[in-house]
């Protein structure tokens, strides 16, 4: 690999300590460019050495760096990892630190990708190895995961032995149809056990949307007219929090203005360009764009002038949002009050302005209200921070949510449960306990059949 | 100098040595006793779930189990009749003399077979080639191609209590070398059981007290070349019973004279066959186990009691019998029994039924490891056409998983191989909505047409069912619903919503609630039911079916990666130990059914693929 990049390994959030690693072709380079302490590039592989990182005269933090030399570490190539001490602010900084000095933020799973690539295979150049790995057929094609959390592994398992009982029981009746002894899944047990499958599965679904939250950050896209005081509230929020990271392209085209730390996760503001340029409110061009930009954003920040009246092009656009995401944040309360909140009745308003210390507080607790950050980061269990795993679960749920139309529809129950059993084998795939054999195995310990 | 000699007559080697002569081959069908020539020792039915699937599959490749299963039937009955298309099967009561009778006078008029009766005891063997047989009395016979499909034979040993009698079934003369011989070639050989239940007189059977069982009201056939020889009317009935907590008594009394819990078997024996002791044993809170009974024949009074396979002493065997409501004074013909037999490991099987290790031998039905007439018939078609086309220096026919039950279970066994004598279950066909018992003839005859099993007329009937279906489709998307008064009180009488725009039928169809039968009341349709049948599952399930397909398409681009047959896997480094093991044993065609083994997982898979590219500058 060419370039160098870097990642924070340990879920985000508040914790004793986070470690960020470092892997590439520079990894001891760059690290040992910000480290004070003793030269990382005459140690030995595979040790641990105590110091500080620094940048541009300043200590940042007091770390432990575990220096490992290729080919013996996960991706084969130079890893360091630096044991920064907990907290988002501490740990981003250092991140910063890196990023200004040669490393490239790590793509999602690329560590994991690298370690593919490196000697074992080119999975990006192999399309058709790729479609090994997505293909969907009776084997076991499971990587083994050992980051599932334990807890959430067993209610997986749990969810799993009611799916698998439920279609070994439709199996049941369908290669032996002359045992009448057997329960028959009618529709209506069908529709029984359907429901406490998709509430358990709904568990899992939140958590995953949790995970991913923990995972990615929010995004949170600014949209107002440029005399509504945007800027300020983003300069505000920077300020007070302190700007994180700056200036670095997300995934999307989207340019993330800045990031603060909220309740220990991260949420990044976007800045939606689109009706930036007055001259360009009333073409529906300007507006599409802004709608688009704010469509992959999880949070829309509605931002008007509590001192003008609403415009009809501001109407108009606020109208064109995703209203689920949308809070209004009317601005600049410390002045008069000259806006109509008629029109603004089916959204949920903020007041503040950015001229209090406190002016933005009401916003800030919004957000965290809405996503429960707080339960998101007290609650005591381990999310599925994958991205692949938190993919399979949705994929599942969407195998769950099939059930249910093609059910509604009057669809037999033996087609019913085909989408039953893609959410088994998806969920067998994610705690790595997919078999070939499994199903047929769990029919004949639990039903007593033959001649 | 025979094309294909076939050793053994049981429902493997007749379609073996029949589909054989049909492709121009001059074959011999050798035998230890002519008049056992498809004969059926254990249950007297044909079909059965997915297994029924499986004759309509040999009866589309120009197969016989069909035709004659058709002329020889007591009762036919649609399984699954209320559920999905794609669990529907047919299962008939066979005669056990008729069928037989049939499926001889089949073969006596297949040109080029020729049969003859002997024990064989040993191949001929040159150079890890087969090239013909011999005889126990040491004659030897010259073959192109060898197909052994020896059943039970292979070193057969009936259990009953204690008793251990080194015998084919009922009787027959076992095989004593075969199987040694097999081993001094190389092959590893397993040791299965199976079991079959007593036969009770009709004469001794109180049916008044049983729960009658009877067949379908309306006219099926498994053969899609024959009509319906039967009538309704003439149909015989089968009977339930049930066990009671007095038989569970017997059974747990006398366990340990059982020659499978008192230790005197060492075959591994079928799940989904158990004893009835094992049901007793493994699910003791049962309060009852559901048995059948099932006329054998309408030329003699055996009774067959499905679901009471038994290893005990025949004493016991009365009592437990004796305690059945209905079965009081019943006189047992026949006692049940356990039977061990050698097999080969499936694992040192091609997918074309060629073994691995001796070229030019095939094998098929339960040498390979399998159970169940119809899972024989279809290896045995299968291992004749692959003979045949050994014969011609041909690719051999290999059906996939998306083909037919048949491709399955061929692949489960070369595979995943086994340890348990195997079933067919639809549970095991993961694109079993395309594998259906409606559309055997179109998944399969293109391939029977080709390789000259089907006739032209047979082939020419399929073109026109494939028009047809198209154009009714094409039909029913041209006619729109006109929403008259008349036809609006079509839709109220019936209880349906009326359609609140007028639609084509086809979306019309789409609909839960409507069926074909209730659009021909407003639209009429000349269409065969057989067509209409195809066209109502094409339309209904298209979103299922669609997502099959592409299931589908992603394992055959998958199936299209191909491993060398050379492939040495201890050059692959980074494989995991188990996986390079599996790999080794089993030597997948194809990258899909590499993926196909348990303990090969996607890592392995994809160092396997690193490796071939590097080595092989394969596509992959």
């Amino acid at each position: 690999m060419e370039d160098t990049i870097c990642a924070v390994a340990t879920t985000p959030g508040i914790g004793a300590i986070s470690i960020v690693r470092v892997t590439g072709i520079d990894a001891i380079k760059i690290v040992n460019s910000i480290f004070r302490g003793k030269n990382l590039e005459k140690m030995s592989s595979h040790s641990v050495i105590y110091g500080h990182i620094v940048f541009q005269e300043k200590v940042i933090d007091e770390v432990l760096v575990i220096l490992m030399k290729g080919p013996k570490t996960y991706t084969t190539e130079d890893t360091v990892e630096i044991n920064c001490h907990g907290g988002m602010n501490t740990t981003n900084k250092v991140m910063e630190v890196l990023l200004k000095n040669g490393c490239r933020l790590a793509e999602p799973g690329e560590f994991t990708k690298r370690a593919f690539l490196n000697g074992r295979i080119n999975l990006l150049e192999a399309e058709s190895v790729n479609d090994l790995i997505v293909a969907k057929t009776d084997a076991s094609r499971v990587l083994a995961l050992n980051n599932v959390d334990g807890k959430l592994t067993k209610v997986i398992q749990n969810l799993r032995e009611k799916m698998v009982k439920l279609i070994s029981n439709i199996e049941v009746n369908i290669d032996y149809p002359e045992y009448q002894d057997e329960v028959q899944i009618t529709r209506d047990l069908l529709e029984k056990y359907l429901k406490e499958i998709t509430d358990e599965l709904h568990f899992l679904v939140s958590g995953a949307k949790s995970g991913r939250i923990v995972k990615n950050g929010i995004n949170v896209a600014i949209i107002g007219s440029p005399n509504v005081g945007k800027s300020s509230i983003l300069n505000h929020l920077l300020d007070e929090e302190k700007a994180i990271v700056t200036d670095i392209a997300g995934t999307t085209r989207d340019i993330v203005e800045g990031s603060i730390s909220l309740n220990g996760v991260q949420v990044n503001f976007i800045d939606t360009a689109g009706i930036r340029d007055t001259e360009d409110v009333v073409e529906k061009i300007g507006v599409d764009k802004s709608k688009q930009m704010a469509q992959n954003a999880d949070l829309i920040l509605f931002v008007l002038n509590a001192n003008n009246a609403i415009t009809e092009e501001e109407l108009l656009l606020l109208h064109q949002l995703d209203k689920e995401k949308v809070v209004v944040f009317i601005n600049k309360n410390d002045l008069k009050i000259n806006i109509s909140l008629e029109k603004l009745n089916d959204y949920p308003i903020i007041y503040g302005n950015t001229i209090d210390v406190k002016g933005l507080d009401g916003l800030k607790a919004a957000i965290e209200e809405k996503f429960s950050l707080e339960s998101i980061v007290n609650q005591d269990m381990c999310y599925l921070s994958n991205l692949r795993q938190i993919d399979l679960i949705e994929k599942a749920s969407a195998s769950i949510q099939n059930a249910w139309n093609s059910f509604q529809n009057g669809m037999d129950v033996d087609l019913v449960e085909i989408d039953i059993r893609e959410a088994w084998e998806i969920l067998g795939e994610l705690i790595g306990e997919a078999s070939p054999e499994e199903l047929v195995d769990n029919i004949f310990s639990h039903f007593c059949l033959g001649k | 100098m025979y094309d294909v000699i076939v050793v053994g007559g049981g429902h493997a080697g007749c379609e073996a040595c029949h589909i054989a002569a049909k492709m121009g081959k001059k074959t011999l069908l050798v035998t230890g006793n002519i008049e056992n020539i498809a004969d059926m020792p254990c249950n007297p039915s044909i079909g059965g779930t997915a297994k029924g699937i499986i004759v309509r599959e040999v009866d589309a490749l120009g197969g016989l189990m069909g035709v004659v299963a058709d002329k020889s039937h007591i009762q036919i009955k649609m399984l699954n009749p209320s559920k999905g298309p794609a669990v529907r099967s047919l299962r008939a009561q066979a005669d056990k003399i008729t069928y037989p009778k049939n499926m001889q006078k089949e073969l006596f008029n297949t040109n080029g077979l020729e049969i003859k009766e002997a024990m064989i005891e040993d191949l001929i063997v040159n150079n890890n080639k087969v090239t013909g047989v011999i005889t126990k009395d040491g004659e030897k016979i010259d073959g192109k191609t060898v197909i052994l499909t020896t059943g039970t034979y292979l070193k057969g040993n009936i259990l009953i209590g204690a008793e251990n009698t080194p015998s084919g079934p009922h009787g027959e003369e076992r095989s004593n070398y075969l199987s040694d011989k097999l081993k001094e070639y190389g092959l590893k050989i397993i040791r299965l059981k199976t079991g079959t239940p007593q036969r009770i007189d009709a004469k001794s059977i109180d049916f008044d007290v049983l729960q009658k069982e009877v067949g379908d009201n309306c006219y099926w056939t498994f053969s899609n070349d024959n009509l319906p020889s039967y009538k309704l009317d003439e149909q015989q009935p089968c009977y339930l019973i049930y066990t009671n907590e007095k038989t569970h008594d017997i059974i747990r009394k006398n366990l340990e004279k059982s020659a499978m819990y008192g230790g005197y078997a060492t075959g591994v024996g079928p799940r989904y066959c158990p004893s009835i002791e094992d049901k007793i044993v493994r699910f003791s809170d049962k309060e009852r186990h559901q048995l059948f009974l099932e006329p054998e024949s309408l030329f003699y009074d055996d009774w067959y009691l499905q679901g009471f396979s038994t290893s005990m002493p025949r004493d016991v065997q009365e009592l437990m019998v004796h305690s059945l409501k209905g079965l009081e004074h019943a006189v047992i013909n026949k006692y049940a029994y356990a039977i061990e037999y050698d097999a080969i490991d499936p694992l040192q099987i091609k997918p074309s039924l060629e073994n691995k290790i001796l070229e030019n031998l095939f094998t098929a039905g339960q040498i390979n490891g399998t159970s169940g007439y119809e899972e024989a018939a279809g290896q045995g078609i299968i291992a004749g056409i692959n003979a045949c086309l050994k014969i011609d220096d041909k690719e051999p026919l290999i059906l996939k998983r998306s083909d037919a039950y048949i491709g399955v279970l061929i692949d489960d066994l070369v595979t995943k191989g086994t340890i348990e004598p195997y079933r067919m279950l639809t549970s095991r066909a993961e694109f079993r909505l395309l594998l259906r018992h409606d559309n055997a003839d179109l998944r399969l005859r293109d391939y029977a047409y080709k390789l000259g099993t089907i006739s032209k007329d047979q082939y020419n009937r399929l073109c026109e069912k494939r028009q047809n279906i198209q154009d009714l489709i094409q039909y029913l998307k041209n006619q729109h619903l006109k929403l008259t008064d008349a036809i609006k009180k079509v839709f109220i009488d019936h209880q349906i919503d009326i359609p609140s725009a007028s639609m084509s039928f086809y979306d019309l169809l789409k609909r839960p609630e409507i069926t074909m039968a209730f659009i021909e009341l407003i639209l009429p349709i000349e269409e065969s039911d057989e067509i209409k049948e195809q066209v109502q599952i094409e339309i209904k399930y298209e979103g299922y079916i669609k997502k099959t397909y592409k299931e589908v398409e992603k394992l055959l681009k998958l199936e299209e990666k191909e491993i060398p047959d050379d492939i040495d896997y201890t050059n692959v480094k980074n494989l995991a130990t188990e996986a390079r093991q599996k790999l080794a044993a089993v030597r997948p065609k194809t990258i899909a059914q590499a993926m196909r083994i348990s303990g090969v997982n996607p890592v392995d898979i994809s160092v396997l693929s690193v490796y071939l590219k590097k080595e092989y500058n394969s596509s992959l």
